[in-house]
């Protein structure tokens, strides 16, 4: 029978299936961070120990400084634990951990690609939301909570629920100044915060193909947004050489044994999914959003919508409460609207591309408000300096920080203020995220640095050069 | 985990659609020691003020509503982020189970495995049932889980589904380390095969 690239996935790893639907899964890889300290308290209260140490890998990035390398740069002592209990659980229990004094230490989501821990045809399990991320590299990667992280910690496998399959098809050539940041923000609006419920989204189509891997990992790492388990892309020669020689890639052999076990993922020509959409590349604008919901976006030439015109009172009911706490007036066209600061990173857009596309936007010019950029990984940051464009983010008055996920989460002191509005690169514009009060815009890296350069939100297709 | 059996509590009103976990916990409490409880985080920002008064207006500070143990919420509850402290603050503040129109998938998931009870009714169940409590604030649910049964203080009752794996594992106590232990001939038998199909997976060990 015809199957797609999930099925082909899900029974390559499928160890037994219970009656209630539920299938117990073996996980080849699972990465830690500072969030597993729970699940690890849990393990050696039960007396438990780490099943598989070695199909791990362990990085701290939520709780640590931009400042410094240094943990005593970490000023809250809850944070400063998580990190320090990582080191000592990940050395308790024979776990890589990539510190913070490792070259190779990130945001897990940036990682993970970067050093090709995951691979295609694998199950990735990462305690943490967004790790539908590594999906790009045609992985099932699912994000789980301390409960799953204990399970896997213990057992080396996970139950999951078989999910419905949605396939999304981008077809076309994206217009100059759309990203794949634009795509998946489309995407977002489209099926909505909660549409993508009880699915794994398979993104697809002549424009998928047509973008880099860290384009793609922008585009899935945004699945969780529209509410599905996860997001993927079929493994193509694009991945193949973004893989090639990374430090955990196969060689010699091996990786012509993997190449043929790769080239056999993608979904069958014949396979059937239970949800198609399909986007039109050409009709597509930059987009941001204007609401403290991923959903609530519009193009960047249009004006912040009416809840009036609105016909769900329940729709309407959130516009409106959105609005209040955005300070937003309905009609005002989204370019008028100032902007406080700009953050640029996060495991959505912190990786090289990103970095390369925002310092672009520059040219000479300064930044009128204050800026912060912050790579998704050390590796980046390395890479970035080596290119020089730390030198152009500062001469223009952007911050550089060291790889964290930083003011993506409002942590250790890198927060947006109370009632500030934040032009920033992330995945999420929840009230209070990016600290409490926030006001949050998601745009793509090149946007956030043009609104850095003219104090307001702007769109990219009219920066002269 | 302690057994869910039957809950006949009071219950507080939650007139919210789209409660996200951030809500739930605010980001800045997830990193609290677990050992120590997390009542104190839960809904924090609608709780309290930021002078860590209370907010008066807010639902579980309001007389009859403090010690609720059920909630009853609108539509899709627990949406975004994976934080499963979300669930813990739920249950550390003594909320055993929550009815919603539809959770979030993680957070459902999360609260099955932890012992909190995600009932589903449809929107205007949950609406009815609202506001009932609102008229008497205080009034009680029983959540009947044998029977899969929810009755509201005027005695209507209402049915409800949980797949029959969750449900026993809830009303036995049972968590998924225990159950998955009983599979281990076949995890092991599994874990071979795979090793040498997918070899290249374990080169760098
Ligand atoms: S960068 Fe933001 S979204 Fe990504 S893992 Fe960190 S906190 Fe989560």
């Amino acid at each position: 029978m015809a199957e797609t690239m999930y099925d082909k996935i899900w029974n390559a790893h499928a160890i037994v299936e219970r009656d209630d639907g539920q299938t117990l899964l073996y996980v080849p890889r699972h990465i830690v961070q500072e969030g597993s300290r729970f699940a690890f308290e849990f393990l050696q209260d039960r007396g438990l120990t780490v099943r598989r140490p070695r199909q791990m890998l362990a990085s701290p990035q939520m709780s640590i400084s931009t400042r410094r390398r240094d943990i005593e740069e970490i000023t809250n002592p809850d944070q400063r634990l998580t990190v320090e209990l990582l080191i000592e659980n990940t050395r308790k229990f024979g776990v890589t951990h990539y510190g913070l004094d490792d070259p190779r230490q990130g945001i897990v989501h940036v990682v993970a690609p970067e050093l090709g821990f995951v691979q295609p045809g694998t199950v990735l399990i990462i305690g943490d939301s967004h790790t539908c991320t590594a999906g790009a590299m045609g992985t099932l990667a699912i994000g789980v909570g301390a409960t799953d992280v204990l399970h896997v910690l213990a057992t080396q496998s996970i139950w999951q629920r078989k999910m419905r399959s949605l396939r999304i098809t981008v077809d076309g050539i994206l217009p100059e100044g759309v990203t794949a940041k634009d795509v998946i923000l489309t995407i977002v609006g489209r099926i909505g915060a909660n549409g993508g419920k009880g699915h794994v989204f398979e993104y697809a189509g002549s424009a998928i193909r047509a973008m880099s891997v860290e384009e793609r990992l922008t585009v899935c790492n945004m699945s969780i947004e529209a509410g599905a388990r996860s997001g993927m892309i079929a493994p193509d020669d694009t991945t193949f050489d973004y893989l090639a020689g990374r430090q955990f890639a196969p060689r010699g052999a091996s990786w012509d044994r993997a190449l043929r076990y790769w080239r056999s993922l993608p979904s069958d020509e014949a396979a059937r999914f239970d949800r198609e959409i399909h986007i039109d590349a050409a009709t597509l604008a930059p987009m941001v959003t204007w609401g403290t919901s991923p959903e609530d976006v519009v193009p960047v030439d249009g004006r912040i919508p009416d809840p009036r015109a609105e016909p769900d009172a329940e729709r309407r009911a959130h516009m409106e409460k959105t609005l209040g706490y955005m300070g937003l007036a309905p009609g005002t066209p989204v370019t008028d609207i100032a902007v406080d600061q700009v953050f640029i990173g996060s495991c959505t857009n912190a990786r090289i591309e990103d970095l390369r596309a925002a310092s672009a936007m520059i040219r000479g010019r300064r930044a009128v408000v204050p800026a912060f950029v912050v790579p998704g990984s050390t590796q980046v940051k390395h890479m970035a300096e080596a290119e020089g464009l730390d030198v152009i983010f500062r001469k223009a008055g952007f911050g550089w920080g060291e790889a964290s996920c930083s003011m993506c989460v409002g942590m250790n002191g890198d927060t947006v203020g109370a009632g500030k509005r934040c032009v920033a690169t992330i995945s999420r514009s929840a009230a209070g995220r990016q600290g409490r009060g926030s006001r949050t815009h998601l745009v793509s890296p090149a946007a956030a640095a043009a609104a850095a350069l003219t104090g307001r939100i702007t769109d990219i297709r009219k920066m002269g050069a | 985990m302690e057994p869910f059996t039957v809950l006949d509590a009071a219950a507080a009103p939650l007139d919210m659609s789209n409660v996200d976990t951030g809500l739930i916990i605010p980001a800045r409490f997830t990193r609290k020691p677990r050992r120590s409880g997390y009542q104190d985080y839960l809904f924090h920002d609608l709780r309290f003020r930021k002078d860590g008064s209370e907010a008066p207006g807010f639902v579980l500070n309001r007389e009859g509503f403090r010690d609720a143990r059920i909630l009853v919420a609108d539509r899709n509850f627990g949406a975004g982020s994976s934080r499963e402290q979300a669930v813990w603050s739920l249950l550390d503040y003594g909320i055993r189970c929550v009815i919603a129109a539809d959770f979030g998938e993680i957070l459902e998931a999360n609260a099955l495995k932890c012992g909190l009870l995600p009932v589903r009714l449809d929107a205007e169940s949950c609406l009815h049932l609202r506001g009932l409590l609102h008229a008497e604030p205080g009034a009680r649910i029983r959540v009947d889980l044998a029977a899969q049964r929810v009755t509201g203080p005027d005695g209507v009752a209402y049915g409800f589904d949980i797949p029959p794996f969750r449900k026993t594992c809830l009303l036995g106590g049972l968590d998924d380390i225990d159950i998955t232990r009983q599979h281990d001939a076949a995890f092991l038998a599994f874990e071979t095969a795979y090793r040498q199909r997918y070899d290249w997976l374990f080169d760098a060990e």
